[in-house]
């Protein structure tokens, strides 16, 4: 606990408070997922949940997108209480979720997948922009969107919230079964969607991916945030986060 | 020969109908996963509220063809937000379940007021009479149907297909909870969705109203053939009920020429072919 306060110290000198999830606890249909999440993200952080398989981080995000219909605590977003909104209100307020399974539609081109998501407010990607980050999806735009490669898809799912203009992005696994080379890739984008202010939620459990991308670190495990470092205490942290991760 | 031609005609008319209502049927089965029993009482709301409009307030043909289908499709919207909405997640029968319920009530207080004989609906001033064709004499309401019905079916295809909200639609129908994570209002789209399709059975409603007259059971009479349409087609392939539709229409015309005997089986034993050929339906997918 003493290393949450030193990174949550660490973390001050960040800006002001974009998510503040307290006491969080979600339930798929009767069985209990989470036990009490607790963590924050300021502007302009990367924040990166590791934990082992099942241990809720996926379940973290989808309840702060409000998917997951049944949950309780508090989740705050720039102030606002956001712990009983609707998914399509907390998107409208400037959250963009990536879902693991990337979410892809097969009945869409690439180009209406891209388009899909709605500006929510100004100062979103341009189309150029996108397209100078991401070279390979302007030259797929008419091809059916469950029809690209693996890291394409992922490209595309990231790129299609940029365009929303919602600056607070939550990643589910990025590089999940994606070529070193690919991942490479995502990880200068987020480094440079970084140094333009977005504030990004990171879940990973490629732990070396994480370490080149993130600011913070929390542990999660069965359901609760166990533990907390930042990034410059990772090597101080190694022996403990091997044990976590059981890697 | 004539007699092949005009039961051609027939056949492209009763397509008419079959793709216009099967079209809204796979619209609904796509968004609410609901198979909709009370399409046919819809059919026929919408040539009640043509009937209405005309006798009541003096309301024509052509007003009535927008205003019908938007009040039955407001009607539909409004059994999604009280009803239907609330069977989202549980078992098909449900839905079957309470649409055949919705359709027996509605077609019950209608037969309660009107009996089971039809009333006549003059054909528009403007569509009367024919053009002679050479091979055959075109009466040009009849035409009309099968044009306009076109038009309308190609119009909801492009809808769907081809613009943005036809893509959110698409995407909805995939992927529900995503859709709604993007920000996009989807409870709201599958109200409109169902007023949709509930607008387009209204439409061939008042369509068919000068040709069949308005009669409490047209809904109920159609609609067995028009189950049979969607199951060969494919449930939920916009361009499948379509072109099915048309095409069945056209061959049940054809064997009432050729085989009369079979003219109201031969839908169904297509069916039962298609069925044990291809389960999903001709341009269905594998569930």
């Amino acid at each position: 606990m003493a290393d949450r306060k030193m990174a949550e110290a660490a973390a001050s000198s960040a800006g002001a408070q974009v998510l503040s999830v307290s006491n969080l606890q979600a339930w798929y249909g009767e069985s209990h997922i989470l036990h009490g999440i607790d963590f924050n993200v300021k502007a302009g952080e990367v924040v990166t949940l590791l934990g082992r398989n099942g241990a809720g981080k996926t379940t973290t995000l989808k309840s702060v997108m409000g998917i997951i219909e049944k949950r309780t605590g508090s989740i705050r977003f720039n102030d606002t209480d956001i712990t009983r909104a609707s998914s399509d209100k907390i998107a409208r307020m400037g959250v963009a979720f990536c879902p693991e399974e990337r979410g892809i539609f097969a009945s869409l081109d690439v180009r209406e997948n891209l388009l899909l998501p709605p500006i929510v407010r100004p100062g979103g990607l341009s189309l150029d922009q996108i397209f100078t980050l991401f070279p390979n999806l302007k030259e797929r735009l008419d091809s059916q969107g469950t029809k690209l490669s693996g890291g394409e898809q992922q490209m595309l799912a990231i790129a299609r919230i940029l365009r929303t203009g919602a600056r607070f992005l939550m990643l589910d696994e990025p590089t999940e079964g994606l070529a070193p080379v690919i991942i490479q890739q995502i990880g200068q984008t987020i480094a440079r969607l970084k140094s333009e202010g977005f504030t990004i939620l990171l879940v990973e459990q490629n732990f070396r991916f994480a370490s080149t991308v993130a600011d913070r670190y929390y542990i999660v495990e069965h359901g609760k945030v166990i533990d907390g470092f930042a990034n410059s205490e990772l090597s101080a942290n190694m022996d403990k986060l091997h044990t976590y991760l059981g890697v | 020969m004539q007699a092949l031609y005009a039961q051609l005609l027939v056949g492209l008319i009763n397509g008419s109908f079959y793709a216009l209502l099967s079209l809204g049927l796979a619209v609904i089965f796509g968004m609410l996963n609901i198979i909709n029993f009370a399409h046919g009482a819809l059919y026929m709301m919408g040539a009640f509220c043509a009937y209405f409009l005309l006798n009541i307030a003096g309301i024509g043909y052509w007003p009535a063809l927008i205003i019908a289908p938007i009040l039955v499709g407001i009607f539909g919207m409004i059994l999604e937000r009280t009803m239907l909405q609330r069977l989202a997640g549980l078992d098909h029968l449900y839905g079957l379940l309470l649409t055949f319920g919705i359709a027996l009530i509605v077609q019950g207080v209608f037969q309660n007021y009107f009996g089971s004989s039809g009333l006549p609906y003059a054909i528009p001033e403007e569509l009367r009479g024919g053009i002679n064709l050479g091979f055959m004499f075109l009466p040009i309401y009849r035409g009309w149907v099968v044009v306009f019905s076109l038009v309308v079916c190609l119009a909801t295809w492009y809808l769907i297909e081809k613009t943005r909200l036809g893509a959110n639609l698409r995407a909805a129908t995939e992927n529900p909870t995503l859709v709604r994570a993007f920000g996009i209002n989807v409870p709201r789209m599958i109200t409109l969705t169902y007023g949709l399709g509930v607008g387009l059975a209204a439409l061939a409603g008042v369509l068919s109203a000068p040709i069949n007259q308005v009669r409490p059971l047209m809904g109920a009479d159609l609609i067995i053939v028009v189950f049979a349409v969607v199951v060969i087609g494919g449930m939920g392939s916009i361009l499948g009920s379509i072109i099915t539709g048309f095409s069945l229409g056209v061959i049940e015309g054809l064997t009432k020429y050729f085989y009369p005997e079979a003219s109201n089986t031969v839908v169904f034993v297509l069916m039962v072919l298609v069925l044990l050929v291809k389960p999903a339906g001709l341009t269905g997918r594998a569930a």
